[in-house]
């Protein structure tokens, strides 16, 4: 009697499909369902997250959808104003805060940390949970006030539109981005800890391969940074409730200071979102080049110097809000210094590269694609980096196209690489290589379609957040519109093809690719429940192919 | 759709060469870097790929003078960026001191505006060629932005505060103003368009329209709204003389009820003159008590930038009497009884 089945059939038909594989691994070892809800393994809570981190991309996109065809025609003709602006604040905060921030630290993060460093499980497996269930919480609570009708005060809340005259569910969706933040807060705790207790013996720091720094430096700014929004989303839900005057002039309060409190944050969280790209970026070059990477202590020290500026350039968001000038100046100078260790990781990748036996498999690829589109986005940052144009440029497309060609050029095609390079060690299958190429070629190409024209369009001064505009600037938003279905294709695919893999893919060998950090050598494809035989022990740096001529090629 | 397409925008004011230029330069360091790594990357893909299963390259760990090249370089470039954007943004946000003086009012979701002279137009803003403007700018809700991009400029405009913003326009013609932070429901619609004509039109134009001047309506509401029972501007005054306090240093004595140090002086701009209507306990004039009644609720956005213009034109002896049909509160009535002033 107690052992009532929970399975459903799908979950029979996956437990078969996992099955196969003969040995005993993470996936098939118990199929009950509550054996994944309930699950301590940060392997199945990766994939928890993985599925619904998915399920909120795919909201988010067709939210974007959405926007994209209102903004076909210079007339409002497909969704009303509110709708639109409920639209694109949906968009903004699905994509954010449910999706990017928690895209590679807790898939990919929560899969590889533990065995990137050749531990057991992250050091508090329960709270590991825990965060999980709270992301979900806040995803539910967030969905809700879309349900309700929705928020229509933009991504970035500013007050005291926020605070006092918009009509819409703000309170609501706040309570969801706190909880929200509160797993990531816990996240990124989880990740600290593991990073400096368990790695196994010999994994010094500078062993440590960098995906892991990566991932130690965004664990670091979502631990700093994330308080901060949490206690400002509460004073706007004080003011908005009770009419303490915090932010709106009417009550005594400044509206500005909103806007410091919330980037403070927001500044940061862009980094949260792309320092695990770079770090899959340093990965996915070095295995596939077959050569150590380039600079490697430059490139870890890199990614705590972007962490740590990121905090100290918010203000470069309201160089038109009538701050002082010469605090313009300073913002404005600190700015450009987030732009030299950027600079460097490019330049160390390319010169990973040089020299190198380089093969162009699937997330290779998608690097391809991050490389070029990270460095357009980080050029177009100088723009608006530099005072005399950020005027002109600041709150029109020319922002729009920026942001997502870092934000999505660099953190989501990062992320795509980073799970077609680890989905034979997640799954143990392959997924297949034509496809996956062909995903990549269809979203770079379609990602450029859809935001370059955007740049164009900010420079004629276009502003965001409209849902009419002049005629003069339909042809480019057309354009835009064009790419965006392609690609929207380019997204689609994958969706595809890779749970395609996962049931009928051709089993992976536990190196498909010839990586050299311990998930790779010393796990099998997937990884035993408690992910090593026995504990690893490392005794050289990492990406040590060289004077190994015989066990790459044996794969 | 094609025929209104262009690929430039509009070069209208001083200050739209200076941004395209440093624009251009932007352009043509960051295009040559990136088709630089682009070439780089593609070049070394095909230059390296694998030729042979079996083949592991040699490692390479790093090259400090390729290090350093590629840190300074960037550094270099950038105080270029960072300098040259200083200099045009200082021209950008620095008025010259004899620019003609606009206001302009957002509220969701339009722009009011005022002429010195009294004209009012809404979401229209006519300025004539050649000489510099100043706008100076609030809101009566949320915040919003000014946003002219054929002048390559913008300013936001947020509640409670003034802010403001300079052009000279250089070409005539019809320009886009568009408010450019977001406002809710109809943002896309607060848009309205700059005329920017040549002197004789202009002048033409401000004769047509001329209501009575800022100033004058200023006037009305300075003994409308009872500044005028205290703020005398005689030896009786309950209250400091007006005339001539624009742009002095006032000293202080008090902020938001707290005593500081003696000697301590304020600016007396149009922000203090509106804090001192609005908030008048937030500093208080030294050697007079703070009995001055907040009009908080009273005055609307517009009536204030009124009130100010004609504190701003007050000269030496000109505060209009008290005059019958302005009774003096009660508050006051009881100390000093009704007597003609002036
Ligand atoms: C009940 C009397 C009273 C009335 C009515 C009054 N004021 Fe005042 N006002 C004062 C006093 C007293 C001070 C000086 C103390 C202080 O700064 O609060 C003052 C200060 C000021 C100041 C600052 C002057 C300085 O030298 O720093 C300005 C400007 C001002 N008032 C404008 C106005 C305007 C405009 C009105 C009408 C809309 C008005 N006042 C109505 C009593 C009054
Ligand atoms: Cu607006």
């Amino acid at each position: 009697m107690a052992s009532v089945s929970l399975e459903s059939e799908t979950f029979k038909k996956f437990a078969d499909v996992a099955g196969r594989d003969n040995d005993v691994n993470y996936l098939n070892h118990d199929h009950s369902i509550t054996s994944w809800l309930f699950t301590l393994d940060h392997k199945r809570i990766g994939l928890l997250y993985l599925v619904t981190i998915t399920l909120m991309f795919l909201l988010g996109g067709a939210l974007a959808g959405a926007i994209r065809l209102e903004l076909l025609t210079p007339k409002g003709d497909f969704l009303t104003a509110d709708t639109y602006n409920k639209a694109f604040t949906a968009h903004g905060i699905i994509m954010l805060f449910f999706f990017l921030i928690p895209s590679i630290p807790a898939v990919l993060g929560n899969f590889l940390v533990p065995l990137m460093i050749g531990a057991k499980d992250v050091a508090f497996p329960r709270l590991n949970l825990f965060s999980y269930y709270l992301y979900f919480a806040g995803s539910v609570i967030a969905l809700t006030a879309l349900l309700l009708g929705g928020v229509d005060t933009g991504w970035t809340f500013y007050t005291p539109f926020s605070s006092t005259y918009s009509n819409s569910y703000v309170i609501v969706m706040a309570v969801g981005l706190f909880v929200v933040g509160f797993s990531s807060i816990l996240t990124g705790l989880n990740f600290i800890i593991t990073v400096h207790r368990m790695r196994c013996p010999g994994l010094t720091w500078f062993r440590l391969p960098l995906f892991i720094w990566g991932i130690y430096a965004t664990s670091v700014v979502q631990l700093l940074g994330t308080p901060v929004i949490a206690v400002t989303l509460g004073l706007l839900g004080v003011e908005r409730t009770l009419g303490v005057g915090i932010f709106d002039p009417r009550l005594g309060g400044d509206p500005i200071l909103f806007q410091h409190l919330f980037w403070f944050y927001s500044h940061p969280a862009v980094y949260i979102m792309i320092l695990p790209s770079l770090g899959v970026a340093s990965e996915v070059i070095a295995t596939f080049s077959r050569k150590n990477v380039f600079g490697y202590h430059i490139i870890a020290f890199s990614s705590i110097a972007i962490a740590v500026f990121g905090f100290i350039v918010w203000a470069h968001h309201m160089f038109t809000t009538g701050m002082s000038p010469y605090a313009a100046m300073v913002f404005s100078l600190l700015t450009f210094s987030v732009a030299i260790p950027s600079g460097i990781k490019v330049f160390s990748w390319l010169a990973t590269m040089y020299g190198g036996s380089i093969s162009f498999d699937t997330p290779m690829i998608y690097i391809f694609g991050f490389l070029g589109l990270f460095t357009i986005g980080g050029m177009t940052g100088l723009f608006l980096s530099t005072l005399g144009t950020d005027i002109h440029l600041h709150d029109t497309y020319f922002i729009v196209a920026h942001f997502h060609y870092i934000m999505v050029g660099g953190a989501v095609l990062g992320y795509m690489a980073g799970l077609h390079y680890w989905w034979p060690k997640i799954t143990g299958r392959l997924y297949s290589e034509f496809w996956g190429k062909l995903s990549a070629g269809i979203t770079f190409i379609g990602f450029n379609f859809t935001f370059f024209p955007q740049f164009i369009l900010g420079y004629l001064g276009m502003p965001r957040r409209y849902y009419e505009y002049p005629d003069e600037f339909q042809v480019l938003n057309v354009f835009s519109s064009a790419g965006a279905t392609i690609l929207a294709i380019g997204y689609l695919m994958p969706l595809v093809y890779m749970p395609y893999s996962f049931f009928f893919g051709e089993k992976a060998n536990s190196n498909p690719y010839g990586g050299s950090t311990l998930e790779w050598t010393n796990t099998t494809s997937p990884p035993s429940p408690h992910n090593f035989e026995k504990t690893p022990v490392v005794t050289e740096e990492p990406y040590h192919y060289h004077g190994k001529e015989a066990a790459v090629v044996s794969h | 759709m094609f025929e209104e397409f262009k690929w430039l925008p509009e070069q209208a004011s001083t200050v739209a060469p200076e941004v395209d230029m440093l624009m251009l330069f932007i352009v043509v360091v960051t295009v040559v870097i990136t088709a630089v790594v682009a070439a780089l990357t593609l070049g070394f893909a095909i230059a390296f790929r694998r030729k042979s299963e079996s083949y592991i390259p040699a490692p390479w760990f790093g090259n400090i003078p390729l290090e350093i090249s590629w840190t300074l370089i960037p550094v270099g470039i950038c105080l270029v960026m960072f300098s040259w954007g200083v200099k045009v943004y200082s021209n950008i946000v620095i008025p010259p001191a004899d620019a003609m003086e606009i206001y302009a009012v957002g509220r969701q979701w339009m722009w009011k505006i005022q002429h010195p002279e009294g004209q009012r137009e809404i979401n229209a803003l006519h300025v004539p060629i050649g000489r510099p403007v100043k706008v100076t700018l609030t809101s009566e809700d949320v915040i919003h932005c000014f946003s002219i991009p054929a002048f390559r400029i913008k300013q936001d405009v947020v509640p409670g505060r003034y802010s403001s913003l300079w052009f000279q326009a250089t070409k005539a013609g019809t320009y886009q103003l568009f408010c450019s932070e977001y406002c809710g429901t109809e943002h896309s619609r607060m848009i309205g368009k700059v005329i920017v004509m040549e002197e004789a039109d202009y002048q033409k134009w401000l004769s047509e329209g001329a209501e009575s001047g800022q100033a004058l309506q200023g006037r009305k509401l300075y003994t409308k709204l009872q500044c005028v029972t205290c703020h005398t501007g005689n030896a009786e005054a309950k209250a400091p003389n007006l005339e001539g306090i624009y742009r002095k240093h006032i000293p202080i004595s008090h902020i938001d009820g707290v005593k500081i140090k003696d000697g301590t002086k304020v600016f007396a701009d149009d922000s203090y003159i509106r804090e001192s209507i609005l908030y008048p306990n937030a500093k208080v004039a030294a050697g007079w008590e703070s009995i001055m009644p907040t009009y908080q609720g009273l005055v609307t956005e517009e009536e204030l930038l009124q009130v100010i213009a004609y504190i701003k034109s007050l000269n030496q002896g000109q505060t209009p009497p008290r005059t019958e049909e302005t009774p003096t509160p009660a508050t006051i009535q009881n100390k000093s009884p009704n007597k003609e002033v002036n």
